[in-house]
C-alpha cells in the first residue's frame, strides 16, 4: 500500500476552504437573525394560539425534522420546476440558511426562557416597555448563554456545507469537499485525497473551537450563565 | 389629595381570590407597613399597584392620574413608583453603578454624563459606592438589594413599594438593608413596606395594615395596633410574629 | 405546482416507502454499531488506562470533527482502491456508525461521570470487582441517564440516512431521484412527500425512545439538567 500526496492538490483546497468558510459564515449570519425573531416569536408571540406562534413552531418542526439533503435538493431541484430558477451556491446558501435558523431558534428560545423572570419583572417596574425591557435586559443576557450552542452550531454547519457540492459539480460549488471529489475523480486517490480533505475539516474545526472559548471567555459575566462546555 | 389611593380591588388567581376588595389611602410621606399571614395577598396588593399584575377590578389612583386606567401610559406611571423586589432582581449581566444608570438613561432619557453622576450618587447613599463596578453576583444579598433600592431612588420616585425586602437575606444581612430603609423614611419618602419585621414598623411606620383572607382586617398608628388593636385576630397575629421574628432592628 | 402533480405523487407512493425501508436498515445498523463502539470507548475514555484513554479521545475528536459525507466518501472509494470489496449499502453504515459511536461515546461518557462516587464505592464495599461494579452498577444507571441525550442522537442520525444516497445506496433520495427523473414535474411534492415521510419517522421514533424512557424509569435515578 503505497500513498500518494501532491501538493499541487493544496491551492485549489484552499480555494474550496474559502468557499466552504464563506457558505457557513453567510448561513450563520442570516441564520442568527432570523433564528432570533423566531425565537423571540416563540417566547413573546402571544399565547398557543397566535398565528404568529403557530406559524414560527411549524417553520422549526419542519426544518428540523427533515433532512438538510432533501431540503437542498427540494430547493436546487423542485424551485425550477415552479418558475424559480436558483444556481447551486444560492441554493446551497438557502437551504443550509433555512436549515439553521430552525435550529438557532431554538438556542435563541431557550437561552431567552433561561433568563429569570424577574428580570423581565425587575425591567417592567422600572418604566421600560416590553420591548425596551428584551432589548437592554432579556436579549444581552440571552446573547452570553446561547454562545456554547452556536459554537456547536457553527461546527455542524461547517461541516454540512460539505454537502453542497451534492447538487453538481460547478466551480461555484466547489467548496472544499467538491474540490477534492473533482480531484479524486480525476487521479483516483481517493483514499489520499479524502484523508487529506478529513484533516482540513479537522483543523478549522480546532481553529473555530479555541476562537469561540477565547470569545465566551472575553464576554462572560460573573454570575450569567455556566462555564463553556467541551465542543 | 391623597398621593395614592386604592379602592375596592379584587384579583383571582384560577379558583383562589387573593384580593376580596382592597381599600388604602397613602399620604405624601407616609410610611405604611403591610402585614399578615402568608398567601393573603400583601404581595398581590403591591404588584396590583403598578400593575405588574393586573387587577380584576377596582381603581387605583396616583394622585389625579387613573393607573388602572386602559388610556393612561402605564411605563410612564410605574417610572414614578419604586419597586423593591424580595429575590432583588438586578440585571444580571450589568454592574451595579449600570443597574442604577438603565432606568435614568432608557427610561428617563437623560444623558449618560448626568445619568452616571446621579447613579453614583445614589449608590453612595446606600453606602456602596465602592462596588459601582462589581456585578450583581459578586455583590451579597444585603449588598444586591442596597443596589435594588438605589435603582429605585435614581428614577425620583412618588412612592416606593417594598415587597418584603429582607425575606431572603441572612439575618446578618437584614440590619443593613433595614437601616438604609428607616432612614429613608425619616427623610420623608412615601413608602409602602411589606415585611415581617416588627422592629421596623414599630419605629418608623406611620400607620399598619393587618391583611389576611385577601382583605384589611384592620389599620391604624403602630401604638394602637400593638397596645389596643380592635379585633382579637390582629393581637394574635402581632404576637406571634413579634415572637418568631423578635423586633431586632 | 397545481393539484394535479399532487394526484400523480400517489402511484409513486410504494417506491418511496421502500426506499425509506432502506434509511430505516441503515439506521437500525449504524445506531447499533454507533451503541456498542460508542459504550465501549466511553468506558475506555473513562474506567480505561491513560494511554487507551487518549486513543478513545483522539477517536472520538476524529469522527466528530470530519462531515459525514468525506466519511462515506472515505470509507466507500477509498476502501475500494485497496482492493477491499464494500457494498456501499456497508460502507454507509460503518461510515455513520463510526461517527455516531463518537457522539453516542460522548454521551454515555456524561452520564458515567454523572453518576455519584459513592455507587462505586458501595459496589467496591461489596465486595464486587471493578467489572462487575461497573456492569452491574455503573452502566445501567449510566444507560438509563443517557437516553434523553439518545432520543437527539436518533433524530439526527435518522436525517443523517439520506447522505448515503451520495455513495450510490439505493433509499428514498435515491427513489426520488428516479421518479424525478422521469417526471420532473414532480420534483418539489415528491421532495415535499420525502421531508413528511421523515416528520412522521422521527415524530414516532421519539415517541417510542419515550415510552422506552418511561418504562426504564427509576424514582430517584433522573438527569440532572
Amino acid at each position: 500500500m503505497n500513498l500518494v500526496f501532491d501538493p499541487a492538490w493544496l491551492p485549489r483546497l484552499g480555494q474550496g476552504v474559502l468557499l466552504s468558510v464563506q457558505l457557513t459564515a453567510y448561513c450563520m449570519g442570516i441564520g442568527a437573525v432570523l433564528g432570533a425573531v423566531l425565537g423571540l416569536v416563540r417566547v413573546y408571540g402571544g399565547g398557543r394560539w397566535s398565528p404568529l406562534y403557530w406559524a414560527a413552531s411549524a417553520y422549526v418542526h419542519f426544518f428540523r425534522g427533515t433532512p438538510l439533503l432533501v431540503q437542498l435538493l427540494g430547493i436546487y431541484l423542485g424551485l425550477p420546476t415552479v418558475g424559480i430558477l436558483i444556481g447551486p451556491f444560492l441554493a446551497g446558501l438557502l437551504a443550509m440558511t433555512l436549515n439553521t435558523a430552525a435550529y438557532q431558534a431554538e438556542y435563541f428560545r431557550g437561552a431567552i426562557q433561561s433568563v429569570k423572570s424577574g428580570q423581565m419583572m425587575a425591567a417592567r417596574a422600572l418604566g421600560m416597555s416590553r420591548g425596551q425591557a428584551i432589548g437592554h435586559v432579556i436579549m444581552p443576557q440571552a446573547l452570553r448563554l446561547i454562545i456554547p450552542p452556536w459554537s456547536n452550531e457553527l461546527i455542524y454547519m461547517l461541516k454540512y456545507s460539505s454537502i453542497v457540492s451534492m447538487t453538481a459539480l460547478r466551480p461555484e460549488t466547489m467548496d472544499l469537499f467538491g474540490v477534492a471529489r473533482s480531484i479524486a475523480s480525476r487521479n483516483f486517490r481517493y483514499f489520499e485525497v479524502y484523508i487529506l480533505v478529513a484533516l482540513f475539516y479537522l483543523a478549522m474545526v480546532l481553529i473555530l473551537t479555541v476562537a469561540l472559548r477565547w470569545v465566551e471567555r472575553r464576554v462572560r459575566i460573573p454570575g450569567l450563565g455556566t462555564p463553556g462546555r467541551g465542543i | 389629595m391623597a398621593l395614592l389611593r386604592v379602592e375596592n380591588l379584587h384579583k383571582r388567581y384560577g379558583h383562589e381570590e387573593v384580593l376580596k376588595g382592597v381599600t388604602l389611602t397613602q399620604e405624601a410621606g407616609e410610611t405604611k407597613v403591610v402585614i399578615g399571614p402568608s398567601g393573603t395577598g400583601k404581595s398581590t396588593l403591591l404588584r396590583c399597584i403598578n400593575r405588574l399584575t393586573e387587577p380584576d377590578q377596582g381603581q387605583v389612583w396616583l394622585e389625579d392620574l387613573e393607573i388602572t386606567s386602559r388610556r393612561s401610559d402605564i411605563n410612564q406611571i410605574r417610572a414614578k413608583i419604586g419597586f423593591v423586589f424580595q429575590d432583588f432582581n438586578l440585571f444580571t449581566h450589568l454592574t451595579a453603578l449600570d443597574n442604577v444608570r438603565l432606568g435614568l438613561t432608557k427610561v428617563r432619557r437623560m444623558p449618560r454624563a448626568a445619568a452616571t453622576d446621579r447613579a453614583m450618587a445614589e449608590l453612595d447613599r446606600v453606602g456602596l459606592a465602592a462596588k459601582a463596578g462589581a456585578y450583581p453576583a459578586q455583590l451579597s444579598g444585603g449588598q444586591q438589594q442596597r443596589v435594588s433600592i438605589a435603582r429605585a431612588l435614581a428614577m425620583d420616585p412618588k412612592l416606593i413599594l417594598f415587597d418584603e425586602p429582607t425575606s431572603a437575606l441572612d439575618p446578618e444581612l437584614i440590619g443593613e438593608v433595614l437601616s438604609v430603609m428607616i432612614q429613608l423614611a425619616r427623610d420623608g419618602m412615601t413608602m409602602i413596606v411589606v415585611t415581617h419585621e416588627m422592629g421596623f414598623a414599630r419605629s418608623v411606620a406611620d400607620e399598619i395594615v393587618f391583611m389576611e383572607g385577601g382583605v384589611v382586617v384592620e389599620q391604624g398608628p403602630p401604638e394602637q395596633m400593638f397596645r389596643s388593636p380592635q379585633i382579637p385576630r390582629t393581637g394574635e397575629f402581632l404576637r406571634k410574629i413579634s415572637e418568631l421574628y423578635g423586633e431586632s432592628s | 405546482m397545481n393539484l394535479s402533480a399532487w394526484t400523480e405523487i400517489a402511484p409513486h407512493i410504494p417506491v418511496l416507502l421502500r426506499g425509506i425501508l432502506v434509511n430505516i436498515e441503515l439506521l437500525l445498523g449504524l445506531i447499533s454499531l454507533g451503541l456498542g463502539v460508542g459504550v465501549v470507548t466511553a468506558l475506555v475514555e473513562v474506567y480505561g488506562p491513560r494511554p487507551l484513554g487518549w486513543a478513545a479521545g483522539a477517536y472520538t475528536w476524529f469522527f466528530r470533527g470530519v462531515p459525514e459525507i468525506v466519511l462515506l466518501f472515505l470509507f466507500y472509494f477509498g476502501l475500494s482502491q485497496f482492493g477491499v470489496p464494500v457494498s456501499a449499502f456497508f460502507a454507509a453504515v460503518l461510515a455513520l456508525g463510526l461517527r455516531s459511536s463518537a457522539y453516542q461515546a460522548q454521551i454515555f461518557r456524561g452520564a458515567l461521570q454523572s453518576i455519584p462516587h459513592g455507587q462505586m464505592m458501595a459496589a467496591r464495599a461489596l465486595g464486587l470487582g471493578r467489572v462487575k461494579a461497573i456492569a452491574y452498577v455503573i452502566l445501567p444507571q449510566a444507560l438509563r441517564l443517557s437516553l434523553a441525550g439518545w432520543s437527539n442522537e436518533f433524530s439526527s442520525v435518522l436525517k443523517d440516512t439520506t447522505l448515503a444516497w451520495g455513495i450510490g445506496v439505493v433509499e428514498v433520495m435515491r427513489q426520488a431521484s428516479y421518479i424525478r427523473a422521469r417526471n420532473f414535474t414532480l420534483t418539489l411534492p415528491i421532495y415535499i412527500t420525502v421531508a413528511l415521510m421523515f416528520l412522521v419517522l422521527t415524530y414516532v421514533g421519539n415517541v417510542a425512545i419515550g415510552l422506552a424512557e418511561r418504562r426504564l424509569r427509576v424514582p430517584g435515578l433522573e438527569g440532572r439538567r
